[in-house]
């Protein structure tokens, strides 16, 4: 019953949704308070009637109703319970009612939050946001109902995946749509503006703290997705440029632009178009990552073709939205007026270097990924574009970006004075320097390039705090001033500080890793050792137990101290067995930031086994260094000049900013 | 495990349906060569290659049998005294350039690789030119109407409300 409930509210939610898409609109235009007034409540109302839709098929999946086809495709009586819920989003149906979940979640939000917007933009972006629902509403009940019923009803379900019974199921899609999804958000706020036709430095303001929510969002969906790779996939490595990766990756790099670029137009008024067009980009890349995964030509072009209309549906959502915005775009974007002059040494010159590096960076990643598919259209041959080439066009390209992070920062708006900046860097550059010359005399076996790049993280590092130094003004202010200045300071300039301080820390992660990872492949007998940098490890046996819906067989491992064992490690091999499936579970030792890998390859009959042993130095600060990223995004929401909903600025500075431009 | 070569992503993403996958393991112990010289290059190599029944994946990070007759297939040639060059001109030979992770620079490769050095160049000529011409462009100075409005909002602005 609740099924037909959760059935039936889905498609009210896709009637009240239609509303949503026309009416405020209309009111907009003929300028009707009470028809602009309907989305503030229409909007909530959605997302009430997604989320008891969305409930309706979680409980199918808690109670294990195999007579509801996905919960039977998709799930099994004996999983364990925290599996059951988030098996609710491991598959099409149910990761696109996730999908459009959470896009009513951010309407509602802005329904609620955006009291203080002028009501005509209001009411054009909640009816921009009706656009999108209504779309992916009627892609779900056309083509990808979760809701069909089975007759009769099957005993036992087929299973989840069991790569994706990990907790890493419950956090990694979550996250990643609230980032994928967020930027729909600054892209009806973009969309509106052009219907309305005017962009003002207050439009970013009250953009700019949606792209920021959203890009904490997807930083910490995409680092989870990557940390879950690493331990789950058994092979240890944590990027493969693989491009439904890339997928969500174009829609960070352009976020974290639009993320700048934002600040810029809020500040300094200016960048305005490009403002526009980055955060109609970045939607439309999301868009295309949903393609692009969701239809399967990644995959295969034949997966394509065997199931076109989930794929023919979705392109043509990804035509009307992202070439109906960009018409809109080109038909507008005279009519917008570009605001403040700037020096090119300036902040603003500092944002814009940063934004051609990183939309040339977006644009590469993008093209990478498209070309062998596109090629293939047109000539017939295949190519593979792999890790190969965007480490050797992606890395280049961000090395210039990470030199001039520091600087940003130091140079003062309008017109910035680049021998100050590098003056006040001094230290920094002193600090680096010496780092470099400490690995390079220390850490002898890595490539010679190793200690450049440890080099590059340490001045991402330092001189991200070189801001909060020269603001404290310590060496010259007394210590306790320096305290309570930076106690001062604004949160966005500390969150800048962390973020940018996470950014460096994850460079010298990936340096640490690609660098000085070490490697032991070998097949070990019970009581017989390996070593690797440093430690020893001692094969005590196999041991076979059984999980819920699984059977394991484990290596037990001995990670010894001299003759002490320090720590016992059980890389495992597992059969699942309603899929009979199996998969591999390495296991993992963190010390300090460094981790130790193993992996259980075949294991013989005389109890040996093969073992595959990494050293992975560093390699935890690639994660931490994200976490870094989302807290300082985090702390910079929390400042109160940022806040969702930030007042309007008041008439009085208005009027003066227009009497001076 | 990893026939499936992409990431969790990609197997929560990917539609659902997924193929079968049996684990062995990438490089095992009794293919790697006695001269390390010779089995470094050959890891080098297989980094590069695609594991052609697989998804995105190298022939190094593989488990598929395909992936292991392939790296069994370079480590043959090496012993054998082949450069590496030799031993990708008889891959790309015999599977076509899709066993290349590295695309080769050729006439269908001209676009991939200038994609972000064309890019670069031209949005660094656009700012160029645009800075410029703003710079050339000053604004022009308030009238005085204009000035009399501003002081007035600014006066308005310092009381307090």
């Amino acid at each position: 019953m609740i099924v037909e409930i959760g059935h039936y509210t889905l498609i009210l939610a896709l009637a009240l949704t239609l509303v949503q898409a026309v009416v405020p609109i209309w009111g907009a235009i003929a300028n009707d308070d009470r028809m602009m007034a309907t989305a503030s409540y229409t909007s909530p109302a959605v997302f009430l009637l997604l989320l008891f839709s969305f409930a309706a098929l979680a409980t199918a999946y808690v109670t294990s109703d195999f007579s509801v086809q996905n919960v039977w495709q998709n799930s099994h009586s004996k999983m364990p319970l925290i599996f059951k819920i988030s098996g609710t989003w491991g598959n099409h149906e149910g990761s696109m009612m996730l999908w459009v979940l959470i896009l009513g979640l951010f309407a509602a939000l802005v329904a609620v939050f955006g009291k203080n917007l002028p009501p005509s933009l209001k009411a054009n972006v909640l009816g921009v946001q009706g656009w999108i629902l209504a779309a992916f509403l009627l892609f779900i009940v056309f083509t990808s109902n979760p809701f069909i019923r089975l007759d009769p009803v099957p005993f036992e379900g087929r299973d989840l995946n069991p790569i994706l019974q990990d907790i890493g199921l419950a956090i990694h899609p979550p996250l990643l749509y609230l980032g994928y999804v967020g930027y729909s958000i600054t892209f009806a706020f973009a969309v509106a503006a052009l219907i309305d036709g005017r962009i003002d430095a207050a439009w970013a303001r009250w953009v700019r703290p949606w792209a920021l929510l959203a890009w904490i969002f997807l930083t910490a969906g995409i680092s989870v997705g990557s940390y879950w790779a690493y331990y789950e996939l058994g092979w240890g490595g944590w990027w493969f440029w693989d491009p439904v990766e890339n997928s969500s990756f174009m829609p960070w790099l352009a976020g974290t632009a639009l993320l700048h670029s934002a600040l810029v137009m809020e500040k300094r008024s200016a960048l305005k178009i490009w403002t526009v067009l980055l955060a109609i980009l970045t939607f439309s890349l999301s868009l295309l990552g949903t393609f692009l995964v969701r239809s399967g030509v990644l995959t295969s072009v034949h997966v394509f073709a065997s199931d076109p209309e989930r794929g023919l549906y979705i392109l043509f959502i990804l035509v009307l939205f992202i070439g109906g915005s960009f018409a809109l775009f080109a038909k507008r974007v005279g009519t917008l007026q570009t605001g403040g002059i700037f020096a090119p040494i300036s902040r603003e010159g500092a944002l814009v270097f940063n934004n051609l590096i990183l939309s040339t960076a977006t644009a590469t990643v993008l093209v990478g990924t498209l070309y062998p598919l596109v090629l293939e259209a047109i000539t017939g041959n295949k190519i593979s574009v792999g890790a190969p080439f965007f480490n050797l066009t992606f890395i280049p390209l961000m090395i210039p970006l990470f030199i001039a992070v520091p600087f940003g920062p130091l140079l003062a708006w309008k017109r910035g004075d680049v021998y100050a900046a590098a003056q006040r860097l001094f230290a920094v550059f002193g600090i680096t320097l010496l780092i470099m010359v400490v690995a390079y005399v220390f850490l002898s076996e890595g490539p010679v390039m190793a200690p450049l790049g440890i080099g590059l993280a340490a001045w991402l590092m330092f001189g991200s705090l070189a801001e909060l130094q020269l603001r404290s003004g310590f060496p010259k202010n007394s210590f306790k001033v320096a305290i309570r200045r930076l106690k001062g300071l604004p949160r966005t300039v500390w969150g800048t500080a962390i973020a940018h301080f996470g950014l460096g820390l994850t460079v010298l992660g990936v340096v640490g890793v690609t660098a000085y990872e070490s490697e032991n492949i070998t097949i070990l007998k019970p009581g017989e050792t390996a070593n690797i940098a440093g430690y020893t490890l001692r094969m005590e046996g196999m041991v076979s137990r059984n999980g819920p819906n699984f059977q394991e067989n484990a290596a037990q491992i001995s990670v010894m101290d001299g003759t002490r064992v320090a720590d016992t490690l059980e890389p495992s091999k597992r059969i699942y067995t309603a899929r009979n499936m199996p998969t591999s579970e390495a296991a993992i030792k963190t010390i300090w930031f460094s981790q130790l890998y193993v992996a259980l390859g075949e294991v013989k009959e005389d109890g040996s086994a093969v073992l595959r042993i990494w050293w992975k130095p560093l390699i935890t600060l690639i994660w931490i260094g994200s976490i870094f990223m989302v807290l300082g995004g985090a702390y910079s929401l929390s400042d109160r000049r940022l806040r969702v909903g930030a007042p309007k600025p008041s008439a009085k500075r208005a009027r003066a900013a227009n009497a001076t431009n | 495990m990893r026939r499936i070569s992409a990431t969790l992503l990609t197997l929560f993403l990917a539609l659902v349906i997924i193929s079968p996958f049996q684990p062995a393991y990438a490089v095992n112990p009794d293919e790697i060569l006695s001269d390390p010289v010779l089995e470094q290059r050959a890891r080098d190599l297989s980094v590069g290659l695609r594991c052609l029944v697989c998804q995105n994946q190298s022939i190094d990070d593989s488990d598929a049998d395909l992936a292991r007759d392939l790296r069994l297939l370079v480590r043959e040639r090496l012993t054998r005294g082949d450069t590496d060059e030799e031993i990708l001109e008889y891959l790309v030979a015999r599977f076509g350039e899709f066993v290349l992770l590295n695309p080769r620079f050729s006439i269908q490769t001209y676009i991939l690789w200038a994609t972000p050095f064309v890019l670069i160049l031209i949005g660094a000529i656009v700012l160029l030119v645009s800075s410029r011409r703003r710079s050339k462009h000053k604004p022009e100075p308030l009238s005085e109407n204009e000035k009399a409005a501003l002081a007035k909002i600014l006066e308005d602005q310092e009381k307090p409300a």
